[in-house]
């Protein structure tokens, strides 16, 4: 009887209005899109403020094309909504929402996430968010120039900050974030619980599923103690409490921890969507199974878990205890291991397999490679010696680009490349495609390599103008900064190629046919675009893995986890 | 519509209790992060247990009384529900409602007399701590009775009548909640 619903609901599909379509949909493919968009749109705004600050560092005082004079205040603003952006409305929505909305029904083979309205109202909630996020930006005084950390007394007191109104929407709007992603996360978790096709076991589970569902339920556990945080930094700025403010009682290193308890685990949240990602792609374009599925699986709880154990580190300069620091040095850096190990797996899949250098293959190495150089000069950042000298340097920020840009940019790319024909039913040109990723790639690395350089001198973050600090504005210094910011700019550019190459394919790229990649996982057993309801014919059913590819003694190279033995 | 994918039960649990029980498990963090940050700072002002004479105990001691009783009744409109019997369950949740309600008519003549007293939300930080763990705990229980009250008036129908498990799980949390903040608020001196 519910198949007889489905069908009689993908009838009717047709008939939907705009606004029930487009807008107050329940699809989960849907809401996928309104998340993917909302972030893209986003990341436009997030990429033109990297444009605006870099150009000011750049050339001090220059009337910046198309914004005009940077003044202290805006610059502090523009640093700060950066950053916030880039995390809350752009790596989350994208990596977490949009890819999991899309991927989690179509990849456990059921016809939608278990609580459709819920997961409206959580777009609607992000949306919501996502406004004040951008009305904050124009209010009087300006958009929150406390940096997207928001560290007290600078955030809690306006007298410091000098943007009120400003300071309290982008909390608000970070609160109404995470609302929306806890409603989003528990539905993901419950969902991918629950709603699995018949036969579909814990180890029949693509890994891209484990990741985000296991991002989810990090989230939710770190997210706690920073909501009771934002309440009361909440408090101090509006209501006049003192609980980050020392001379009342209260501490704001409280602040920090808070902040970092989710902000640490928060890396690994966006982090595992993206190595899910990478892993599905990486077996899809070797032709190999992925290497030790379940040491993965495993080792990816244990980085969970570990991952709770490691804030401090952004709290050496903070004042905590030495002993203290011993211990959050050695977990930080236990951390390590796990990551490693991971990329170990990652080459051995791609040991000895069939490759095809495709679009959606090349981000996924490119992901690999580059989070390898931000894991790496994470250990020096993580070590609570070396970290006293590199703290809060260009250093520290040229290593969280080096992990957040794989993430958050060329984990999307990857899988926008990849799984492109299913959500539209195109292909996209691999051509252009090809363009484009080298044309990020190359001027990211130029952009962040320098700044490492300038960092390891002791170029301080979050500074208005160089020009005022003589032994941090000599000549050769000024230069890496202009070739970072004309990097930026070239990588900022190509990124109209890829919208172009995008939006054509859209409409006009050549037609997928249902299974373009020949992958095993449920989603490319359906139609591209799949329906609404997913498979029009009947759910499928699972008879084994997601990675059997090269499968000996078979005559395809594949092996659908649909197909009966 | 309800999805097929509402219907499937994976993991053996059903859906709604699933899901119920991951809001428990955030709503247990963000409390935690509270309390833990009370804590924290009650242990490095031993000055603060002067400051805590001040709380009601006896208006903090009945509300627990109340709470806990209005789970009791929560706990027999489930038994209700799973009898089939939706007018009974809907007729025992209006007693917890009315719990519900009562702790936070309670709360305000307590807050009344405090805030009357000097004792307001800016005095000091541990005054910032009561007033905000106990009213974002207040929040959670009029937020309760109102999802309450829908859970009933279905349930008088007879129709969603799991609800009235899903809805009993958050409340019982949302006592647990209150017997961690009456010690740590009140009691501890």
């Amino acid at each position: 009887m519910a198949t007889a619903d489905i069908t009689t609901d993908a009838h009717h599909h047709h008939e939907q209005t705009f606004w029930s379509k487009y807008v107050f949909s329940t699809d989960h493919k849907m809401i996928a899109m309104q998340y993917m968009f909302t972030g893209m749109f986003m990341a436009a705004i997030g990429g033109f403020m990297a444009y605006v600050f870099r150009m000011q560092l750049a050339f001090p005082g220059m009337e910046v094309p198309l914004f005009g004079l940077v003044g202290p205040n805006d610059y502090n603003a523009l640093i700060t909504n950066h950053g916030t952006i880039m995390i809350f409305w752009v790596a989350m929505p994208v990596l977490i929402a949009a890819f999991g909305n899309f991927l989690i029904p179509l990849m456990i083979g059921c016809d939608d996430m278990v609580f459709p309205k819920i997961n409206r109202l959580s777009y609607q909630i992000f949306l919501l968010s996502a406004v004040i996020l951008l009305i904050s930006l124009a209010v009087p005084g300006g958009g929150f120039a406390g940096a997207w950390t928001a560290y007290p007394p600078l955030s809690a007191q306006a007298q410091y900050s000098g943007t009120a109104l400003g300071s309290t929407l982008w909390l608000v709007a970070v609160a109404l974030e995470f609302v929306a992603f806890l409603l989003g996360g528990i539905n993901f978790v419950t969902t991918a619980m629950n709603s699995r096709a018949p036969g579909m076991k814990m180890y029949d589970i693509p890994m891209v599923i484990w990741m985000i569902v296991i991002a989810s339920v990090l989230f939710m556990a770190s997210v706690g103690p920073l909501i009771a945080g934002a309440i009361m930094l909440f408090m101090d700025q509006v209501v006049g409490t003192g609980f980050y403010d020392p001379a009342r009682g209260g501490d704001p290193v409280l602040w920090q921890h808070l902040f970092w308890f989710f902000g640490h685990p928060e890396v690994y949240v966006v982090l595992l969507p993206a190595l899910g990602i990478t892993a599905d792609i990486m077996c899809v374009f070797a032709r190999k199974k992925l290497f030790a599925y379940r040491t993965a699986l495993w080792t990816v709880f244990g980085t969970g878990i570990l991952s709770f154990t490691v804030w401090a580190h952004h709290q050496f300069v903070a004042g905590i205890d030495p002993r203290m620091a011993h211990i959050f040095t050695v977990t930080t850096l236990l951390i390590s291991i796990p990551i490693a190990e991971l990329c170990f797996i990652y080459i051995a899949t791609l040991y000895g397999g069939s490759i095809t250098l495709s679009t959606p293959m090349l981000w996924a190495l490119a992901f690999v490679a580059e989070f390898l150089i931000g894991g790496v000069t994470g250990i020096f950042l993580g070590a609570s010696g070396a970290d006293i000298y590199f703290h809060d340097t260009y250093f520290v920020l040229a290593h969280f680009h080096y992990t957040f840009f794989p993430i958050a940019i060329i984990g999307t790319f990857a899988g926008i490349t990849m799984w492109f024909p299913k959500m539209f039913g195109r292909y996209m040109s691999e051509f252009w495609g090809k363009v484009h990723f080298w044309g990020t790639v190359i001027p990211f690395n130029i952009i962040f390599i320098p700044l490492f350089f300038l960092g390891t001198i002791g170029q301080h973050r979050r500074i208005y103008d160089y020009t005022n600090f003589p032994e941090l504005s000599l000549p050769w210094m000024q230069d890496l900064r202009q070739l970072a910011t004309v990097a930026l700019i070239v990588m900022l550019l190509f990124q109209f190629i890829f919208l172009i190459n995008m939006f054509y394919s859209m409409f006009r790229g050549k037609k997928a046919p249902k299974n373009p990649w020949r992958a095993n996982t449920l989603e490319w057993t359906t139609e591209s675009p799949p329906p609404h309801g997913n498979w029009p014919e009947g759910l499928p059913e699972v008879y084994r893995g997601p990675y059997e590819y090269s499968t000996p003694g078979r005559d395809e190279d594949y092996w659908p986890q649909n197909v009966p033995s | 519509m309800r999805p097929i994918a509402n219907t499937r039960s994976a993991a053996g649990i059903p859906t709604g209790r699933l899901a119920v029980w991951w809001v428990v498990a955030s709503e247990i963090v963000i409390f935690g992060g509270l309390l833990a940050s009370y804590v924290m700072h009650r242990l490095a002002h031993p000055a603060w247990a002067e400051q805590a004479m001040h709380t009601n105990v006896w208006a903090g001691g009945f509300n627990t009384l109340v709470l806990l009783t209005s789970s009791l009744s929560a706990v027999l409109a489930h038994k209700a529900a799973e009898e089939g019997d939706g007018p009974k369950a809907a007729r025992l949740l209006g007693y917890t409602m009315l719990g519900g309600a009562m702790f936070v008519v309670v709360k305000a003549f307590e807050w009344t007399a405090e805030i009357q007293a000097g004792y307001t939300i800016t005095s000091s930080t541990f005054w910032s701590f009561y007033y905000s763990a106990a009213g974002l705990h207040g929040l959670h229980v009029i937020g309760g009775v109102v999802i309450m009250g829908f859970v009933a008036a279905a349930a008088r129908r007879n129709e969603e009548l799991h609800r009235v498990e899903l809805i009993g799980i958050y409340w019982h949390f949302v006592d647990i909640v209150w017997i961690f903040l009456f010690p740590l608020l009140y009691i501890a001196k």
